[in-house]
Order: structure tokens, then C-alpha cells, then sequence
């Protein structure tokens, strides 16, 4: 069966994300002053194939520890969907 | 399907003139095929006969124009491959990608050539700051050059950056690359014989820069998505794997020919190899790698990036099918080159294109617009140019190094990585940019040059002093010059005056070309810059490639080290025509002194070189934009010295201290060669103006500004 | 002095960097691709070039960490032999393991071209021998990501093993954080592993190793290898 794991990357709590911090001040600066934090992180779609949802979701998990994702200085979470054709 | 001429571009006269070619009706791909291929930008139907004015020989060219690029003899079996080449209609709709693109676009016609691309120049001329649209404009296309090529490992070692109100919706962005090719092992696009295969290399493709706005919906394949327009993307990673696979498939000797594929992809790289090498060539649509499912004529026609055409043997096919696997890039054979002239394309199976080479890639017939000299041609009212006080020196010499055009670049050149490939000797920001070609260890000087102004006053003379602004710094720095490209920017050719203005200033630059023997080995032309707001001003850029003799270092043109004499060479005053203090103080001077001397500028070309062969001077800085004193400027601010002029009041004019325009430069000599100095500058207005040393910038015993606060003013801050 | 320079897809410095050894020490350098399993034999000290390997697509470094030749490459800074990593390749370094930390987007926001001023902190590794300790270096760093990064409990423990071997400072050797183009923690321009025979750097010696270039501040660095290697064969 064909899944979707969609992936989001994001920086991890404590470490500095320019990005983040630039758009959320220029959010400020157009007037939306109820902008608390930015951050700025990135979406991997991975489409594989699984026995289940559970066997995708572990495959995904590899795929962030092996290389999608450096848990120095990012978080992850995995939403896996079953591609129905 | 049915598509009338005019959706697909063309006018009356060129359909009429197609169907007396083919003695046929086109079909429906055919006339899209044409509709692109006899385009301005494709077929350069308008200017073509211009063209033809340049001066393009010479015993340093090796390879003139009608190649992916020329290229000019470096010395020791060594050539430069260089050439300009506009993006500025993508780069208004989309800055990072239009900026990008046109980056790889210009290194493939290097790398065309069988040449490792080894430097880019740019030249920008932007809107105004104050237009918010025109500073992200310009923020996009300084982001997208350095995004491609820093990624690509291509120095951007300089170029020329300029700023007006007429750029603002119109960014011009000219994209100059340079290569190093050694001369016996150079690629062309003329040799390919019957029977060799279409090699494709590179990205898939896709339906990238078809489809544009004169494409009606309607009369597309019915699926309306495959109308969508779409932005050409550009990917630099895969740019840098395709110069190293092709590069290295050169070196084993298995290209018999190249050429890079820009606007209108495959039509246009195989209808060209068929035409300028005598052949036919057939290409199967169903044999390109594709990233999505598309019409045949669509596959023709789509400028998806980073892609090469290879002809080459048959027994080749394999290795180098090989060598581009181990670059991760697509490689297949597309079609194979035929003796019957014809461009054909195939797809299931049956024809669906049959056209004469020799039509697709260079039959357009030429369009010749009239042109009409402006009546308005001369506006300026005549001008006070009486001596200046102090006070107002100071105020517009401020102004001045606060100019965008004039003030500190280090914002825009500081992310381009200038010095990848370790040759960069002279880097962004100088009047001459200067790299050594790693193979012979020569030293190669480029310059970039654009000066609108001077062209809406006077076109002809306007695109010589642009030509020759170009010429001057190498001279100084002791480079001779090899070659000059050019990109013509122009807005639409059919407006009888705009055309007057574009021949003119193709006359100007060719003049200069000739008599100074710097011929004219590639170039560009855009034509329709101009949007509901205004057009632009008329914008010949030039590039120019020098080379110094052996062992030679360029002498320095920002540098003062201790006291020296301050010569000017050159008359004492320059014009004020078209020059930026005219157009700070609003004071439209017309003098009437502008000229072109050839034989002026010659002398000051051999005196020039002989100075800096000569180690006779320890900096020489040409006077431009801004005129004397703000060459002066320079030299303090990044000396960190200051300065005393010896002037006397009848002689403080806004002609001398701002004036531009002719051979004039700013010379530091040291006491030990003043002689020899004198003596090469004998017969040549010269003059010893004042000498280095302190903390301001004085004219007599009166200081105009302190170096501290030129600096704070050139950094704007 | 046997070197290998591993050319990953997208490495632009692999030339340059081989272009400076042959200056400096007179020694060809051998390229080696990303896709061999092991290092031509002999190879004594290994350097990962700067560039845009795999288009700096994901993470810079993270996709080249990952190719067949990075085990080979592992191996050898085992058996203690030099493994040096210029700008692209101290971020290949982070991500294989062999150094600590990240290189995050520098806090401009933008690439950052220039000549910067790096302090050298140790001259006791294979690498330094040949500066002064506390000499202040004028040298080239062209990135997008070079802030270097590590959580504070880390960096305090690097900084107490006394790792950091270049840092950002004034042209006059002053270290402080106006003084780092990137904004990296502790003004960190270059590390080594707990045996300092793994170093990683932004800034490019390659591009520092011939007058004509403007510096020849890093000419030492390749003499200091070569002098160690020499060493190391002598005992």
C-alpha cells in the first residue's frame, strides 16, 4: 500500500532561528502586533510503501533519524496518510 | 488544431513569407516552431543588419561573432571565451529566478565553447531605492546572482552597477561569463556531419518558459493546465554537475559538437548545429527525458534549465552515457543529424515537424524599421560654469559619494563568492576587476560598462564614452585590450526615434571598436524594454577583456602611501553633459565640448600603458562618473589619507573639479619617477595638480572635507 | 604529504585546494570521488572541500555525510591521521559525527563574502603548529552557514577540552561578537575532535596561500601538515 509521510521540520527549542526571528519582526513591523514567535522550519512529503500505517511510520522515523532531520538543532513530527487511488 | 500566425507571434509578412518558403501551409507545431525561432530575441531580425557595423577581426581573435561565445588568444595556447548576455524581461517578473537563470544561461554558452567558465561580471541597472517595488526588485536579482553562482563555483569578481527612475519596473540585468579554453581544444556548433547522434544532457524537461501570454488558452490541447505560464527555475547544483560532466566528456575528445540550450530548447540548439554545420537534423520527441507528459511541439520549445546538446559519434554513446551517470544527470540520444537540411521532428512514430534548417535557426527574414533623428535631441539650456565656493564643493561632492551609482557596492558584491577558484587577484568595487587564468598564469582584466545618460544626450558619442569608459581602466592598470561584448538594451525598435537612437549608438561603439582596434567578438541584443510607466533610457552595456604582459601586476587605483605629486593627465576640464553633478544640481549644462578623438584616446591608450609598464606610478584612477574630485575621493577613503589640490580659483569650475567625458585620469607619482612620468606624458596635457598627505581633501588652504566624513558619506552611513 | 581531496557532487573547492598544496609544498594532491569506498593508499591526510555538495539541499552536508566514502574517511581519523574540513566540509564533518555542533544560517540572513580575522587558539595540533599561539590570521570565509552552534552544556565542554582552535577577533586579536561576521557562538571559526587530528573551518586557507591572492596566512597551515606528517613518518 502507498502512504504519505508528511514531514515538518522545525529548530529546536533554545536554538536561534534567524529566520524566524526576521519574518516575525516584519510581521510586527506590518502592524500585526499579536505575533508572539516565528519560526521557520521546512515539509518533507515522502510517498513509500508499507504493510501499515504503523510500518510507514516507522520507516519514516529512520528516514528523520538517518538523514531528513539533525536532532542537534531540529524537531520533527510525522503525520502518515494512506494514498487512496 | 488550428493557430492563426499572429497567436503564434508572427506578422503578415513573415507568414506569407514562410508559406513561400515551405510552398506549403505550416501545421500547427511548425508555426508555433517559427513563431519562437523568428522572434527579435531568437532570430535578432531587427538589428541584425546593425550587427554587421561591428569590427570583428583581428589577430587576438580567435573566434569571433555566431558562436555560443567569442574568444580572444590569452597567450601560451590559451584562449578567454567570453560573452554578455541579457535576462531583464524574466528578471522584472520574477528577480531571484530571472536573475538566476540568466547567470546559468551565460555559463553554458562558455562552457558551449569547450571553456571552463572561470569568472562573471554583472551589470544592473536598477530602479531607484526610494520605489519600494524596484528595491525588492533589486534585492531579488542580487540574492538570485549570488544563489546561482555561488553554488556553481563561478567567482563573480565585478560589474556594473547603476541606478534610475527608468529601471524601476525594467531592471536591466546583463550576465557576462568568461572561460578558459585551451586553443587547439575548442567546441563549435559548426561540425556536425550525417549520421552523428543528438545527445541530450542534463535536466528532464519540462514545460518551463512556454506557453507565454500571446498563447491563448483556447487554442491549446485541451487540457488547460498545460497553458499555465510558468517561471523558468533554475538549479545550480545541477548547472555545476553538467559543467563537470561535459567537461569531462571534452577531455576524452568525444564532442564533435555543443551548444547550450536556451530560448526555444531543442528547436533552437539542433536547427542551429543543422544550419551553421550544412546538415539535417531529426530528433524523436518520444526519446526526451520528460518530468511530465507533453505535446511535441511543447517538448521543442521548452527552456527547461540546465540542459546541453552534444553531437557526437555513435560508438561514443556509451561512454558518455557513463560519464553523465557518474554525474547524476539524464543522458539521452535524441535524434541524430541527416544530409537532407531539414529540421524534423518525430513523435509515434510520424512527422510532426519538417522545416529547412537553415529557416528555423537563422531564415527570419530582417525587418527594417525606419528611423528618425529626435527633434528633441539637445534640451539642455547653456550653463554658468563659473568657479565653485568652497561651501557648495563640499555639499555636492557629499551628495555625489552618496549617490547610489557612485557609493559603496560591498552590500551587493559581498555575497557573491568573488573569489571561488582561488583567481581573483582584483576583486568587486575597483575600477578594473582582474583574474589569472590558472592554467598559464596570466593575468586577465575585465571591465563592465553602462552610461545612459550619456547616450540620451548624444548616442553616438554617448556609446563611445560608455565604450571607451570600458577601454580606459584597463589601460591604466596596464592591460591592453583583446575584445569587447556588448548587450544592447534598448526599448521597442519600431518607434522610428527609439531606432535612430539604437543606430547611432551601435555606430558609436563600432567606431570606437575600429579605430582603437578592439574588435567586437560576441553580444546580446533586448529590445522592448519599456512598460506602461516609460521606457528606458538608451543602455548599451560593454564588456571588455584585457590581458597584461607577463609577470605584470596591475598597478593599484585606490592607493596613496605616502606624499606624492597628483598628476592629471588629460584636459583640465570634462564636460558636463550627461554627468552627475548635472543632474544632482538640476543644472542641465550644455557646453558643447563633448567629442570623440580617437586619436586622443590612442595616445592616452600608449602613455597609459607604458606608465604602468613602467612602474612610473604608484596609482592611476580614471576620471568617470562623478569627474576629478570624486576619483580623488576614492583614493583617500580607502587609503584613509587625505589630500591638497594646488588650484587656483579661476580654475575651480564645476568642469574641472566634476566634469566628465575623454581620456582624463588621476595619476600618484613618486618622487624617483617624476622624469621618466613627464617624459611618457610629453606632448600630452598634463598638468601636476596638488599632492597626498593629511586628513581632508583641500583645494589650497581651504578643506572641503575630512577623509573620515568622504568615508561616512561613500558608506552611507 | 599524500592527500586526498574528496569531490562530493557540488564540491567547488576540490581544485582550489589542490591548486594551493601544489603551491605551497610543491605535492600533487590526488581528487577522490564521493562514490569510492576507499582512499587511494598512502593517503596520509584527507581534506573535505568547500562548496555546495548535493546543492547544500536539506542541511548543508547532511547528504554528502552520508556517501560511500565518508566510512573510508572515518577510518582513517581513527588511525589518528589528519582529516581537515574547509567551510562545506566542516559542515560534512558535524553531520558524519566526527566534530560536535552545527553551522546554522549566519545571522545577517545573507551569504557573506569577505577576508575576516581569525585568532589561532592552539598550535599544538597537526594542523598549527607553525602559527604563534594568539596570531592573528587575515583570511577568507564566502558561506551562508557558518554560525556555529552546539547547546551550552556541549560548549562549555568543548571549550574546557580546549577545542576551539580558530576564533573570529579583530584585526588587532581582540574576541568579542561584533567582530564575528557570522554571529558563532563564542566566536567559534574552527575546531578539532577530542584527538586534534579532525579539523574543521569555515574560513579557506586555500584561498591564503599565495600573495598574489592578497594573503599567505594560511600557507602555515599546509606546511604545519606536512611538517607533522614528515614527523609522524620519521618515528
Amino acid at each position: 500500500m502507498n502512504y504519505l509521510a508528511k514531514i515538518l521540520v522545525f529548530p529546536r527549542e533554545g536554538v536561534l532561528d534567524t529566520q524566524g526571528k526576521a519574518v516575525g519582526k516584519a510581521l510586527g513591523r506590518i502592524g500585526f502586533s499579536s505575533v508572539k514567535d516565528v519560526k521557520i522550519g521546512k515539509y518533507i512529503q515522502v510517498n513509500l510503501e508499507a504493510k501499515d500505517e504503523k510500518e510507514a511510520e516507522t520507516a519514516a522515523e529512520e528516514m528523520c533519524r538517518e538523514l531528513l532531520v539533525n536532532d542537534l538543532v531540529e524537531d520533527h513530527s510525522i503525520r502518515i496518510e494512506r494514498i487512496v487511488l | 488544431m488550428k493557430t492563426d500566425f499572429r497567436s503564434a507571434g508572427l506578422t503578415a509578412s513573415e507568414y506569407s513569407a514562410i508559406r513561400e518558403l515551405l510552398q506549403r501551409e505550416p501545421n500547427f507545431a511548425e508555426l508555433r516552431i517559427l513563431g519562437v525561432m523568428w522572434s527579435e530575441h531568437c532570430s535578432y531580425k531587427s538589428t541584425r543588419r546593425l550587427l554587421s557595423l561591428f569590427p570583428k577581426d583581428g589577430e587576438q581573435v580567435v573566434q569571433g561573432p555566431g558562436e555560443n561565445a567569442g574568444i580572444v588568444d590569452a597567450g601560451d595556447g590559451w584562449g578567454i571565451a567570453f560573452k554578455v548576455e541579457s535576462h531583464n524581461h524574466p528578471s522584472a517578473v520574477a528577480p531571484y529566478q530571472g536573475a538566476a537563470t540568466g547567470v546559468g544561461g551565460i555559463i553554458r554558452d562558455i562552457l558551449a565553447m569547450g571553456a571552463r567558465p572561470a569568472a562573471l561580471m554583472d551589470g544592473l541597472c536598477l530602479g531607484l531605492k526610494t520605489s519600494s517595488r524596484a528595491a525588492a526588485l533589486a534585492d531579488g536579482i542580487v540574492k538570485g546572482i549570488a544563489g546561482y553562482g555561488n553554488a556553481v563555483g563561478v567567482p563573480t569578481i565585478g560589474g556594473k552597477t547603476l541606478y534610475s527612475e527608468c529601471y524601476n519596473g525594467n531592471p536591466l540585468v546583463n550576465a557576462m561569463c568568461l572561460g578558459t579554453v585551451k586553443l587547439d581544444n575548442i567546441v563549435s556548433s559548426r561540425t556536425a556531419l550525417p549520421g552523428h547522434l543528438a545527445v541530450l544532457i542534463g535536466s528532464r524537461t519540462g514545460r518551463d518558459g512556454i506557453a507565454g501570454a500571446a498563447f491563448a488558452s483556447s487554442e491549446l490541447s485541451d487540457d488547460t493546465r498545460s497553458s499555465r505560464p510558468q517561471v523558468q527555475i533554475g538549479d545550480p547544483f545541477v548547472e555545476k554537475l553538467l559543467i563537470e560532466c561535459c567537461l569531462e566528456i571534452h577531455s576524452k575528445g568525444l564532442i564533435v559538437a555543443m551548444q547550450d540550450m536556451g530560448a526555444a530548447g531543442i528547436t533552437s540548439s539542433s536547427s542551429e548545429i543543422a544550419a551553421k554545420s550544412g546538415t539535417g537534423i531529426r530528433i524523436e520527441a518520444d526519446l526526451v527525458p520528460l518530468r511530465e507528459k507533453m505535446e511535441p511541439w511543447e517538448i521543442a520549445l521548452s527552456e527547461s534549465q540546465e540542459r546541453m546538446l552534444l553531437i557526437a559519434e555513435p560508438e561514443h554513446l556509451d561512454e558518455i552515457g557513463s560519464i553523465a551517470a557518474k554525474w547524476q544527470l539524464e543522458c539521452a540520444a535524441i535524434g541524430e543529424v541527416t544530409d537532407d537540411g531539414l529540421f524534423v521532428m518525430t513523435s509515434g512514430g510520424s512527422t510532426v515537424v519538417s522545416l529547412p534548417a537553415e529557416m528555423v535557426g537563422g531564415g527570419c527574414p530582417p525587418v527594417l524599421w525606419p528611423s528618425k533623428r529626435p527633434s528633441s535631441e539637445t534640451t539642455l539650456p547653456d550653463g554658468g560654469t563659473g568657479p565653485l565656493d568652497s561651501s557648495v564643493i563640499r555639499e555636492t561632492l557629499a551628495a555625489i559619494l552618496r549617490d547610489p551609482g557612485i557609493s559603496d557596492k560591498s552590500a551587493i558584491y559581498k555575497q557573491y563568492d568573488y573569489m571561488v577558484q582561488t583567481g581573483t587577484v582584483v576583486p568587486p568595487g575597483r575600477s578594473v576587476s582582474v583574474f589569472r587564468v590558472r592554467q598559464n598564469g596570466r593575468l586577465i582584466g575585465v571591465t563592465m560598462e553602462a552610461d545612459p545618460w550619456k547616450c540620451s544626450i548624444d548616442p553616438f558619442k554617448g556609446a563611445a564614452e560608455t565604450f571607451l569608459k570600458a577601454l580606459r581602466p584597463l589601460w591604466l592598470s596596464g592591460a591592453a585590450h583583446l575584445g569587447m561584448t556588448n548587450c544592447l538594451n534598448y526599448p521597442s525598435p519600431e518607434n522610428p526615434e527609439n531606432f535612430w537612437v539604437l543606430e547611432e549608438s551601435v555606430k558609436g561603439l563600432a567606431a570606437v571598436a575600429g579605430d582603437l582596434s578592439c574588435p567586437v567578438v560576441s553580444g546580446n541584443v533586448s529590445l522592448y524594454n519599456e512598460n506602461p510607466e516609460g521606457k528606458i533610457m538608451p543602455t548599451p552595456m560593454v564588456g571588455v577583456v584585457g590581458l597584461f604582459e607577463k609577470n605584470l601586476l596591475p598597478l593599484e587605483d585606490q592607493s596613496a602611501s605616502g606624499r606624492e605629486d597628483i598628476f592629471l593627465a588629460g584636459d583640465l576640464p570634462g564636460a558636463l553633459e550627461g554627468s552627475l553633478f548635472a543632474r544632482l544640481t538640476g543644472n542641465g549644462v550644455h557646453e558643447g565640448r563633448i567629442s570623440y578623438d580617437p586619436a586622443k584616446e590612442s595616445s592616452f591608450m600608449s602613455r597609459a600603458l607604458e606608465t604602468a609598464r613602467g612602474d612610473l606610478a604608484t596609482c592611476a584612477r580614471p576620471i568617470a562618473g562623478g569627474g576629478l574630485l570624486t576619483a580623488l575621493s576614492r583614493i583617500c577613503i580607502s587609503s584613509n589619507m587625505g589630500l591638497t589640490l594646488l588650484l587656483e580659483p579661476p580654475e575651480i569650475t564645476p568642469g574641472l573639479l566634476f566634469g566628465e567625458w575623454g581620456p582624463r585620469a588621476v595619476y600618484l607619482v613618486p618622487e624617483g619617477s617624476l622624469n621618466g612620468f613627464l617624459e611618457t606624458w610629453d606632448g600630452f596635457p598634463v598638468k601636476k595638480i596638488g599632492f597626498t598627505g593629511g586628513s581632508s581633501l583641500s583645494i589650497g588652504d581651504r578643506e572641503i572635507l575630512p577623509v573620515k566624513k568622504m568615508q561616512k558619506c561613500w558608506r552611507v552611513e | 604529504m599524500n592527500t586526498s581531496v574528496i569531490v562530493f557532487p557540488g564540491s567547488n573547492c576540490d581544485l582550489d585546494v589542490v591548486h594551493a598544496i601544489s603551491s605551497a609544498l610543491g605535492t600533487q594532491a590526488d581528487l577522490v570521488w564521493h562514490d569510492d569506498n576507499e582512499l587511494p593508499q598512502g593517503t596520509e591526510l584527507v581534506v573535505l572541500p568547500g562548496g555546495f555538495s548535493y546543492g547544500d539541499y536539506l542541511r548543508c552536508g547532511a547528504m554528502a555525510a552520508k556517501s560511500p566514502i565518508i566510512r573510508a574517511v572515518i577510518e582513517h581519523a581513527g588511525s589518528g591521521l589528519p582529516v581537515l574540513g574547509i567551510c562545506n566540509g566542516f559542515q560534512v564533518l558535524t553531520e558524519t559525527g566526527l566534530l560536535p555542533g552545527a553551522l546554522l544560517a549566519n545571522r545577517t540572513l545573507s551569504f557573506i563574502c569577505d577576508f575576516c580575522h581569525v585568532r589561532v587558539e592552539r598550535n599544538d595540533t597537526p594542523f598549527t603548529s607553525l602559527y604563534r599561539k594568539g596570531q592573528v590570521l587575515r583570511i577568507p570565509i564566502a558561506h551562508y552557514e557558518g554560525m556555529y552552534f552546539l547547546p551550552g552544556d556541549e560548549l562549555a565542554k568543548i571549550e574546557t577540552a580546549n577545542r576551539i582552535v580558530f576564533r573570529y577577533c579583530s584585526p588587532e586579536g581582540e574576541v568579542d561578537d561584533s567582530f564575528s561576521p557570522n554571529g558563532a557562538l563564542n566566536c567559534i571559526a574552527g575546531i578539532t575532535n577530542e584527538a586534534g587530528n579532525v579539523l574543521g573551518m569555515m574560513p579557506h586557507p586555500e584561498r591564503a596561500s599565495e600573495s598574489i591572492l592578497g594573503s599567505v596566512d594560511g600557507l602555515p597551515l599546509w606546511q604545519s601538515l606536512s611538517r607533522w606528517l614528515e614527523g609522524r613518518n620519521r618515528s
